[in-house]
């Protein structure tokens, strides 16, 4: 039993612990329970044990001597009821205790050694609770046992007992060897080999397998290499990884037979293929004869999009989604969420600069009181875990936010969604190369940079290829650390300005096997050497240590004569990099393991061998039905509490005060804010940025739209508003509308048929339906696709019930803004200004806010009609150019009057309108005209001299001046002679922003 | 002869860009440095080469264990002979946000009554009042008395706050009023009337009467939480959509702190 010195912190008496405050509020409000007093401490283990003196150095210098006091051992000072302790399981990634070591070496002036390790822990003194209480709130509040392991004492057993020197020390087995696979079974067997081994891959996949290793037998250089007939586990896990959902995206490229009533079956050969990447061909091939040439850089075959926006730089943008960890890990799933987009862009061409992140989340209701079924998290904890995790991931890295959404809906309960993004500037020329290009060519060395090997993040991949059952794997959850990635990502942009790398990708899903799969592609091979991985402990499979999803690391191609410049400055960046073999061009994926091969894969059946699906569409067709329409409010009064209610809703009200815990200005780029407006509160309809400090006023502008309550009627008309608003949001912030790029992102329940999943083509429709009305609208709007990701295993499976996600197609825009000096807002200058609404409004309320409110099934979903929509938007875009307009706003969800509301808290001004006077499409009544959806809407303020010259610009599309800016102070709104609404601007804010607290 | 002013950068600083710009907009000559370069001796200047040196913002090995708290240990441990040399020259140090916390750690600031840096730590920055990290601009009032040569000719600062850990502490309420009386505190939290707070969100994070900034007693060592890097052209201010003419017909005045900080060497 090795020694181990244990190091306490805490808060010296009389200084206010602020963090066992927070703590001590939550158990209060989340949890409803009673609690005196929290204290927290951290606990510091490190092994060997240190000398008695050098124990005291480190307590002394980790607690400073102002604020917080230390004790080698116990830190006695005091009685509680119940201490809770928590600190990670074996091998769950310790970012704290990494950097407390270097803290520690530096201290002492000697290394630890080999075999050192310094584990954290913490440590909550709980008074006024009882044992029952401490247990339900180290359970729901303080631990999360999926990587954390938690003890409880009693004061009278803390006295009794000394302090706990146990550290989360993995058992380190021998290596575990390669071991052959029969895949010699019926049907059956290969089923269950296939979900035993957590493969998830069908049985006809299963089946291809099979047949292709009967061929193999008679390859020769599997007998050279000393390989039998049967795959090693190396090759099965590796073809597994590389065919899965998440790599392959195997629905989005399957054959689909769509039928709908009334019409004949349709086929269609890929849904990628012929919606997004033909969308995007289409609308490449008009740039092109429009402008010569086009500003689409790199598209689809990278890791991210590449758009062209300046002389010298280039613009990269990816989202992603990590849905599945966040639901089991909301802290360290969400982490890993956003630090790995970062990589993305990242290894993109031959590397970016990362410029901004997006976030987008949706969750059940977070004040949740129906049961929960076993093995998820409540809502509202699955929200603070994953804010948190995203704040700390994106501040630490230095990158600010750009935008961020909520959505709430319970069917959100089973899988939260979590979008993160990132936004990356590519140099045009890197090191006297096109920036965008990579090459790894044959010889060039595989080199591994950044964090090392452990079993985190095994099965990823699979794992989030298949639903969420309570038995998921708690391997599947990596835990970020964004300091390692920061310092290999400095290390790197010195390396890809010296020259020292041919290509870059990162490692995500599936870990080496598809981050050197891929990139085998070009020089044809790749000969990797599995036993030169540095390992964060021993007992890893070979197999294992190839899939491996732990973080923080990146794939290089060096060439040899830079392998030792690279590696050398890599040493002295204190970043680890690692020589794991050469490409090749022996058109095999030939993995060693020591001397041997265990894995050879030929690489034309690694990445096209697995076999096309086939999924089968059915639409019912949609069901419009009318909704009782009651009379408006009896009085202004009753407007006024109305409308105050309806902005107090989870969808609508201000999430400011989490928001700004995510930095949204670092790098000093930022020009418009997330949260704009006379008290900065309100959320902008687009964030514009500047590209580089050395680019003049060259900027960007970023924006989304996500509607998945459409689905419930139509996911085509779910699909077309997300990008409708999306653009209409650029268009306000005064960006080129001839240089709006989109991304989409696919979150959808599995549309494959299986017995618990009886809606399965009805599933698959609506993704046929979405990625039509996605075509449609880019085609009609020419914004490309450039970048876009599906995840299709949005269910959970719990005690027997099936909660699946509605179909929730993101659309992000990024778009130039040629000066940011000529940016808009939907910040009004003045009294006196003219609001004018350009738009039509219709009778659309289905699946609109208001509808969920009043618990309205029916009604028609807002539809879009890009033809008409686009003279709008290119009307605006002018006048905006011209410099016309004072402010722009794209009303989105909640209708009108959320937006005059936000128009008038921004402005500080007052705000009176007359809604009898907004254009109409058919016979709106009040509910549609205050709070109906319809796209294509635009609000403006214009200064009363322009007024004239803007309604000449506007001829041709419906237009009306809707009402004026006073200094009342006051939202007022009228319709056919009444006055529905008016409200002193303040009072509609505090209902606005009830709750929102921080997470 | 422009002023010379090494920014160290790596280990998760993050400010490197805006922290470069804002002192080449005062006319100074910038080199950004990776630490390791410095530990190690391997770049062709050390630190008492350069007449300033700016500790800039971020997030220094994530604050683990306490902000600053990993990269002053280390600083200490390799360049402690650097540094002592470089303020014997009269060398000036900048330290923003993350670099504050660690000039503190490192026992620059507020530094000792009398005598030379003796790398003792005698005040804190910590949790704020409100527990967690907050990005949202404050207004800072200078106090025209101050010895620090980094506020002269700087009135008021509106600048964002973008920390957790900001609290300031000092050993006790009389080292805090000893600091004042000695004009070690240019810099402090003021609400809309101008005056010092310690009321959330004007002071976001609850330092007593208001502390925002602080020197040591030569003056020439200024440490600040809020960012002046961030404020640098007027459409980075909050206000510029609603106010354009106004706010662009005035420049910036975070500018006037670098220019400040650098001029008359």
């Amino acid at each position: 039993m090795e020694s181990v010195t244990r190091i306490e912190v805490g808060t010296r008496p009389g200084f206010s612990d602020s963090r066992g405050a927070s703590v001590a509020r939550k158990i209060r409000e989340h949890l409803g329970l009673e609690v005196a007093s929290v204290r927290t401490r951290d606990v510091f283990l490190v092994t060997p044990g240190l000398a008695p003196e050098e124990a005291v150095r480190v307590a002394c210098e980790f607690a400073g001597p102002v604020v917080r006091h230390a004790a080698v051992g116990r830190l006695e000072d005091g009685p509680f009821d119940v201490a809770v302790a928590v600190g990670y399981k074996p091998g769950v990634t310790d970012p704290v205790g990494k950097s407390a070591r270097v803290a520690i070496e530096d201290l002492l002036g000697r290394p630890l050694g080999e075999g050192a390790h310094v584990y954290t822990a913490r440590l909550y003194l709980l008074s006024g609770v009882t044992r029952e209480g401490a247990e339900r709130i180290a359970r729901s509040l303080l631990a999360n046992e999926v990587i954390e392991r938690v003890s409880l004492s009693t004061w009278a057993e803390w006295s009794a007992s000394p302090p706990d020197l146990s550290v989360p020390r993995v058992i380190e087995h021998p290596p575990r060897p390669v071991e052959t696979v029969n895949l010699e079974l019926d049907d059956a067997g290969l089923a269950r080999l296939s979900r035993e081994r957590l493969l998830a891959l069908s049985l006809e996949e299963m089946r291809v397998l099979r047949d292709f290793y009967r061929g193999a037998a008679a390859d020769a250089r599997r007998a050279e290499a000393g390989l039998g007939a049967a795959p090693t586990d190396v090759e099965l896990e590796c073809l597994a990884q590389t065919w899965s959902e998440h790599c392959k995206h195997k629905i989005m490229n399957a054959t689909l037979t769509y039928v709908e009533p009334g019409r004949p079956a349709e086929v269609i050969r890929s849904l990628f293929k012929t919606f997004i990447r033909g969308t995007t061909e289409a609308v490449d091939r008009r740039i092109r004869e429009r402008e010569g040439k086009s500003w689409l850089v790199s598209v689809f075959h990278d890791n991210a999009g590449v758009i062209a926006a300046t002389e010298s730089y280039h613009l990269v943008y990816k989202v992603e989604t990590h849905n599945s960890p966040s639901a089991l890990d909301p802290y360290g799933g969400a982490m890993t969420g956003i630090v790995g987009v970062n990589r993305d862009p990242f290894g993109t061409g031959m590397g970016s600069d990362l410029l901004a992140n997006t976030w987008g989340y949706c969750f059940g209701p977070p004040d949740w009181k129906g049961q929960l079924p076993p093995g998820l998290l409540h809502p509202r904890r699955i929200r603070d875990g994953v804010h948190a995790g995203v704040i700390d991931g994106g501040n630490q890295s230095g990158i600010p936010y750009a935008r961020g959404f909520e959505v709430f809906d319970e069917r959100f309960l089973g899988k939260p969604l979590v979008y993160c993004g990132t936004v990356g500037r590519m140099p045009v020329r890197v090191a006297g190369r096109p920036g965008h290009e990579k090459a790894a060519r044959p010889g060039d060395r595989i080199v591994m940079v950044g964090g090392r090997i452990g079993k985190d993040g095994i099965h990823g991949a699979t794992f989030s290829s298949a639903e969420l059952t309570e038995e998921s794997p708690v391997q599947a959850v990596q835990i970020g650390d964004p300091i390692t990635q920061k310092m290999m990502f400095d290390f790197l942009l010195e390396a890809r300005e010296q020259g020292l790398y041919s290509a870059i990708t990162d490692n995500g899903a599936g870990g080496l096997s598809s981050s050197v799969g891929e990139m085998a592609r070009q020089p044809g091979g790749a000969r990797l050497d599995l036993s030169s991985a540095p390992l964060k402990y021993q007992g890893l499979a070979p197999w294992e240590i190839l899939v491996s999803e732990a973080q923080e690391r990146m794939t290089l191609a060096v060439p040899p004569d830079r392998l030792a410049d690279l590696l050398e400055l890599a040493g002295r960046r204190e970043v680890e990099a690692t020589d794991l073999g050469a490409f090749t061009e022996e058109r095999y994926f030939r993995v060693l393991h020591g001397g041997r091969t265990v894995a050879l894969i030929p690489m034309d059946f690694l990445h096209e061998g697995d076999p096309e699906m086939q999924v089968a569409a059915e639409w019912p067709g949609e069901a419009p039905s009318e909704m009782a329409a009651p009379p408006p409010p009896a009085t202004t009064e009753e407007g006024n509490a109305l409308v105050g209610e309806f902005l107090a809703r989870d969808n609508l009200r201000s999430v400011e005060l989490v928001a700004r815990s995510y930095d949204h200005e670092v790098k000093g780029l930022t020009v418009v804010k997330p949260w704009i407006g006379a008290h900065r509160d309100v959320p902008a309809d687009a964030s514009v940025l500047l590209i580089a400090h050395d680019a003049g006023n060259a900027g960007y502008a970023l924006a989304e739209g996500v509607f998945p309550a459409y689905s419930d009627h139509d996911a085509h008309a779910m699909a077309q508003a997300g990008v409708d608003l999306a653009v209409r949001r650029v268009v306000a912030a005064g960006a080129r509308l001839d240089r709006v790029a989109l991304l989409d992102n696919y979150c959808w329940p599995d549309p494959l048929e299986g017995p618990s999943n009886p809606d399965a083509r009805l599933k698959a429709a609506q993704l046929v339906r979405a990625s039509r009305g996605l075509s449609e609208i880019c085609l009609a709007y020419g914004t490309p696709l450039i970048s876009g990701k599906d995840s299709m295993k949005n269910d959970a499976v719990v005690g027997g019930r099936r909660i699946s996600i509605p179909p929730t197609l993101l659309a992000s825009a990024i778009a130039l803004v040629p000066d940011v000096r000529r940016a808009l807002t939907l910040e009004a200058g003045g009294a006196g200004e003219v609001l004018f609404v350009v738009g039509e409004t219709a009778d659309e309320l289905g699946g609109s806010e208001w509808a969920e409110a009043r618990g309205e099934r029916g009604g028609r979903v807002p539809r879009c009609r890009p033809g008409p929509f686009l003279l709008r938007y290119q009307a605006v875009a002018a006048m905006a150019a011209d410099g016309l307009l004072a402010a722009a706003h794209a009303p989105g969800r909640g209708g009108l009057l959320p937006s005059l509301f936000f128009l008038a808290r921004a402005a500080s001004l007052g705000l009176a309108v007359d809604l009898a006077r907004a254009p109409c499409a058919g016979r709106p009544g009040w509910e549609a005209l205050l709070f109906g959806e319809s796209a294509g809407r635009l609000l403006l303020a214009v200064r009363p001299e322009r007024a004239v010259e803007v309604e000449r610009r506007l001829t041709g599309v419906p237009w009306a001046r809707l009402g004026t800016y006073d200094g009342s102070g006051r939202l007022r709104v009228s319709l056919d002679g009444r006055v529905l609404v008016d409200a002193a601007v303040e009072d509609l804010t505090r209902a606005w922003k009830r709750q929102g607290g921080r997470p | 002869m422009k002023a010379r002013v090494l920014v160290p950068t790596g280990f998760g600083l993050n400010c490197e860009g805006e922290t470069a710009l804002a002192f080449r907009m005062a006319g100074a000559e910038v080199d950004l440095v990776h630490l390791t370069d410095l530990f190690a001796g391997r770049h062709p200047r050390r630190i008492p080469d350069y007449q300033v040196l700016v500790f800039m913002g971020g997030f220094a090995y994530g604050d683990h264990v306490a902000g600053g708290l990993v990269l002053a240990t280390r600083i200490r441990a390799h360049l402690a002979r650097d540094l002592e040399a470089f303020l014997e020259n009269e060398g000036r140090v900048l330290g923003v946000c993350n670099g504050f916390q660690t000039l503190v750690r490192l026992g620059l600031l507020p530094g000792p009554e009398e005598g030379a840096v003796d790398f003792r730590q005698r005040a804190a920055l910590t949790n704020n009042e409100r527990l967690g990290y907050r990005d949202a601009w404050v207004r800072l009032q200078a106090d025209p008395e101050s010895r620090c040569v980094w506020t002269r000719g700087v009135s008021a600062l509106e600048v964002p706050a973008r920390h957790g850990e900001g609290r300031f502490v000092a050993e006790s309420d009389e080292a805090l009023r000893r600091l004042e009386a000695n004009g070690q505190v240019p810099l402090r939290y003021v609400d809309d009337a101008g005056l010092p707070t310690e009321r959330w969100p004007d002071n976001p994070n609850g330092s007593a009467r208001g502390v925002a900034g602080v020197c040591d007693r030569t003056g020439r060592i200024l440490g600040v939480m809020p960012h002046p890097e961030a404020f640098l052209h007027p459409f980075q201010h909050p206000d510029w959509p609603r106010r354009r003419a106004e706010i662009e017909a005035r420049e910036p005045a975070s500018l006037a702190l670098f220019r400040a900080g650098v001029s008359g060497l």
